[in-house]
């Protein structure tokens, strides 16, 4: 790997330091009343020893958003950063909501970008109190006294007061109105590659995730719904299963069956030993056949209409007219660490023990569930072991505090990796119809018909709006190229049976790979260099337009490959940050793929921790590759088709490229950055396959077969 | 009852012999550094040692280990491979969510014990076995290359 990401600022020495004795994650909150003397919002406190607790409002699971946050606050309260105190938020939508959606939630890469303005404030209004507190101690000028490493200094008397001593005065001082940010030029920690603070202890196996919480006196618990969609228990024959050594209880629930033991193995071999009779309903004869003959009738819809440009349809009628259709499967979420939840519940009150994208919910969504008002319902939340959307939905919560009304005492409800994926919420099935007319070699009319599921309008109704949800046509209303005659639309179509909800990269992973696949038919069609195609159409939007040339540079673009090798761009704005991405792929006779080298340039304007972008987009590169090459989730007879990792394939070390991240300098605000390397390298791949072999993949995931000639795309 | 040497101590359990080691550990003993990823042996993140050698313990039942010398992600860094391993973890800022790392780091230091320095094909061999989502591979290759290059 190669990055434009400097080297760290701080030492060895002090990252160890800063780890071992400095910085503590918490995973339980002290309300604020009872907090530190110095607690000017809902994100920083002051202790009178000093110690600085920075409350997390957006949660942990792996984009290293607590390092990013903490950076930002310290970087504005001139807090030591190497003695800081982490916390993870309480369930509180008042405080810790996200400012882009109003839900308390960490996703569709916003945390950076919606915390950005609100954070530096909190950290400067702290800072503000804290040097007028020592001003008034000292007798002299608020102005004459700057900060550094958690202190007031007074130069001029070469006077010092640590912020712990001057908390109490600080808290009985009245918040300065319009506290001046700094200038981004005086920023000592935003654009340092800072290292994590959540890294130590996730080398140790000390960090503790959801399915690590052990409350005295646990018991472990696993769980079936039914096979099919939206089945009900019809008979449960638990005689076998309460004979299994180490089994407690089990639990019949009309959709659900759950088997309690002393261990998860006594649970899962207890489930084993149940004889479930499922009434099945009307979805056990929904195939995935079926699913796609549904969403293509409705793809031939008029969608609603979500955005327009001059006349498309004039547009599409002067010029020479291409069409093409791009399809994506549903694919399931596999995070790591299966879906859990431990529940203790009682009479009057339930505690849950979890790692969740969506605090809030989870508290609001059980405490409905049980009858309980919301402040019975105590949430401690967790480091999450990857969370990719799934972790934005209750139902792992909702189902274990159901089970646990059964138990006395708490449970622990872990998910089997094959009931993980058989009972997710799965990225939808897309179909996009792309038009395009070109006229003196560039596009003239446009037009982009997007047919699939609308997640939005469960998930957060108000933004679904006259039929259009706003993520699903994400990156297609404001793709990036000059046309002047231009419609984007939108068809709702639920898929039968199968629930959806957002998965990495959300609605611009399918606009994102329809666009810049039909981009690159177009080039071709037009007899233009792909990048050459692109660059004439960029002229409005030069951030990308300067990543578009450095990803060419880098990648040796237009240079010597041998046979069946190619190369393959995709560009985007998305998530508001601008990158190319150029991808190198060989593929045989036999239609085996190898990917040789991907190079990503990213412009995501202020990168506050530029080792974070670096390996988020490695990351998430890796991530869209998984998918374009293995993801795919089918249905028979109303059931999931895959169940572990042999049949739903993760990318391996050994089938990963070479990455080389380029992050480029830029002063503008910040942009979102998890989710974009899953949307670049699907694209980049199929149109590299496309200059390997001249045939163009327009459903994902990769067909070797199609690649091998054996089968028609 | 089970009696099985665990981090240079013997622990007696009182379990069923055919429990997978991952599950004695976790909710036998409370150590939840080895994580439950599959089950099927298809995803590395049970990884644990046995007289040095990586397995995984999701399919291991405790009654077939006998005297063997067990050794979990809380101890590894007892070792000299697995204090370089997890070194070169921390200097090259190889982890995301982390839920994997204690299975990538067992297989990566078992690797270094047995081959300290490592070409491209022996890492490949090694952590094949060791699934990320979060997609560390890049820097995990190279955490490895840098623990081998530190003697």
């Amino acid at each position: 790997m190669s990055s434009a990401a400097e080297q760290p600022k701080i030492s060895r020495r002090n990252l160890l330091q800063a780890s071992a004795a400095g910085v503590a994650i918490y995973g339980f909150h002290l309300p604020l009343a009872q907090a530190a003397p110095f607690a000017p919002n809902a994100f920083i406190r002051i202790a009178g020893d000093g110690q600085v607790t920075l409350v997390m409002p957006q949660v942990e699971m792996g984009q290293g958003v607590y390092t990013s946050i903490a950076m930002i606050m310290a970087e504005e309260l001139d807090a030591d950063f190497a003695r800081l105190t982490l916390e993870h938020a309480p369930p509180d939508e008042a405080h810790y909501a996200n400012p882009a959606f109003g839900v308390q939630a960490t996703g569709n890469s916003n945390s950076i970008r919606a915390f950005w303005k609100p954070l530096r404030t909190a950290g400067a209004t702290a800072r503000a109190l804290l040097v007028m507190a020592a001003a008034q101690q000292w007798g002299v000028d608020a102005a004459s006294c700057s900060t550094a490493a958690s202190q007031v200094i007074h130069a001029a008397s070469g006077r010092k007061l640590g912020y712990g001593a001057l908390a109490a005065r600080a808290a009985t001082l009245k918040p300065p109105a319009n506290v001046p940010l700094k200038d981004p030029k005086n920023f000592t920690l935003i654009g340092k590659p800072l290292k994590r603070l959540d890294t130590p202890d996730k080398v140790t196996g000390k960090a503790a995730y959801g399915i690590d919480a052990m409350p005295p006196g646990v018991k472990f618990a696993t769980l079936a719904a039914s096979p099919v969609f939206g089945g009900k228990i019809g008979h449960v024959d638990d005689s076998k299963a309460k004979a299994v050594a180490g089994v407690r209880q089990v639990v019949v629930l009309d959709d659900l069956v759950a088997v309690v033991g002393d261990t998860m193995w006594a649970a899962k071999k207890g489930l084993a030993a149940l004889t479930v009779t499922w009434n099945e309903g009307t979805n056990a004869v929904v195939d995935s056949a079926q699913i796609w003959d549904d969403i293509r009738r409705a793809s031939t819809q008029k969608g609603a209409v979500a955005k327009t440009i001059g006349d498309a349809d004039k547009g599409l009628g002067d010029g020479d007219r291409m069409e093409a259709a791009y399809e994506l499967p549903f694919l399931a979420h596999a995070t790591m660490e299966p879906l859990n939840c431990t529940a203790h519940v009682t009479a009057d009150s339930c505690e849950l023990w979890i790692g969740t994208q969506i605090m809030a919910r989870v508290q609001s969504t059980v405490a409905k569930t049980l009858g309980l008002p919301a402040e019975k319902v105590t949430v401690h939340q967790h480091l999450l072991g990857g969370g990719f959307g799934r972790r934005l939905e209750p139902d792992m919560a909702i189902k274990a505090a159901r089970i646990a009304q059964h138990v006395d005492g708490p449970v622990k409800v872990v998910y089997t990796r094959e009931e993980d994926i058989q009972h997710d919420m799965y990225r939808p099935v897309y179909r996009d119809l792309l038009a395009a007319s070109l006229k003196d070699g560039k596009i003239n009319g446009w037009s982009h018909k997007i047919t699939g599921s609308a997640v939005i309008a469960r998930w957060l109704p108000p933004a679904f709006q006259k039929g259009v949800d706003g993520d699903a046509v994400d990156s297609a209303v404001d793709m990036p190229y000059a046309i002047p005659n231009f419609r984007v639309e939108y068809v709702r179509r639920e898929p039968p049976a199968v629930p959806t909800g957002f998965w990495r990269g959300v609605g611009p992973n399918n606009n994102v790979f329809a666009i810049e696949s039909f981009m690159d038919e177009l080039a071709h069609k037009a007899g233009k260099d792909p990048v050459a195609f692109r660059l004439a159409m960029l002229e409005g939007t030069p951030r990308l337009k300067s990543v578009v040339q450095l990803a060419a540079q880098r990648s040796g673009w237009g240079g010597a490959l041998p046979a069946r090798t190619g190369r393959g761009i995709a560009a985007q704005i998305s998530f508001a940050s601008f990158i190319a991405t150029v991808c190198e792929a060989e593929a045989d006779e036999n239609g085996e793929v190898k990917i040789r080298r991907m190079v990503s340039v990213v412009d995501t304007g202020i990168a506050v921790n530029p080792d974070t972008i670096v390996a988020q987009l490695q990351g998430g590169l890796i991530f869209g590759l998984t998918a374009a090459l293995h993801g795919q989730i089918t249905i028979a007879k109303g059931r999931v088709q895959q169940s572990n990792f042999h049949d739903y394939r993760m990318l391996r070390i050994n089938e990963v490229p070479s990455i080389e991240v380029h992050v480029v300098k830029s002063g503008e605000a910040p942009g979102g950055i998890g989710e974009t390397g899953a949307t670049a390298a699907p694209p980049a791949l199929a149109n590299a396959l496309y200059a390997a072999t001249g045939i163009r993949l327009r459903r994902l995931p990769v067909d070797r077969d199609v690649l091998a000639g054996r089968k028609e795309a | 009852m089970v009696s099985l040497q665990i981090n240079g101590q013997s622990r007696d359990i009182d379990i069923s012999p055919d429990t997978p080691l991952l599950w004695a550990l976790r909710d036998v003993l409370g150590m939840t550094g080895t994580k439950f990823g599959c089950g099927i042996a298809q995803c590395g993140a049970c990884t644990v040692h046995l007289d040095g050698q990586p397995v995984r313990s999701c399919m291991l039942a405790v009654g077939a280990i006998g005297n063997r010398k067990i050794t979990t992600i809380e101890a590894i860094g007892e070792t000299p491979a697995g204090a370089k391993v997890q070194k070169a973890w921390l200097d090259l800022e190889v982890v995301q969510c982390g839920y994997c790392q204690s299975g990538q780091i067992m297989s990566a230091a078992a690797l270094l014990a047995a081959t300290p320095h490592p070409d491209d094909a022996d890492i490949d061999a090694a952590m094949a076995g060791n699934i990320c989502r979060c997609g560390t591979y890049v820097r995990i290759r190279a955490a490895i290359k840098k623990a081998a290059s530190e003697a």
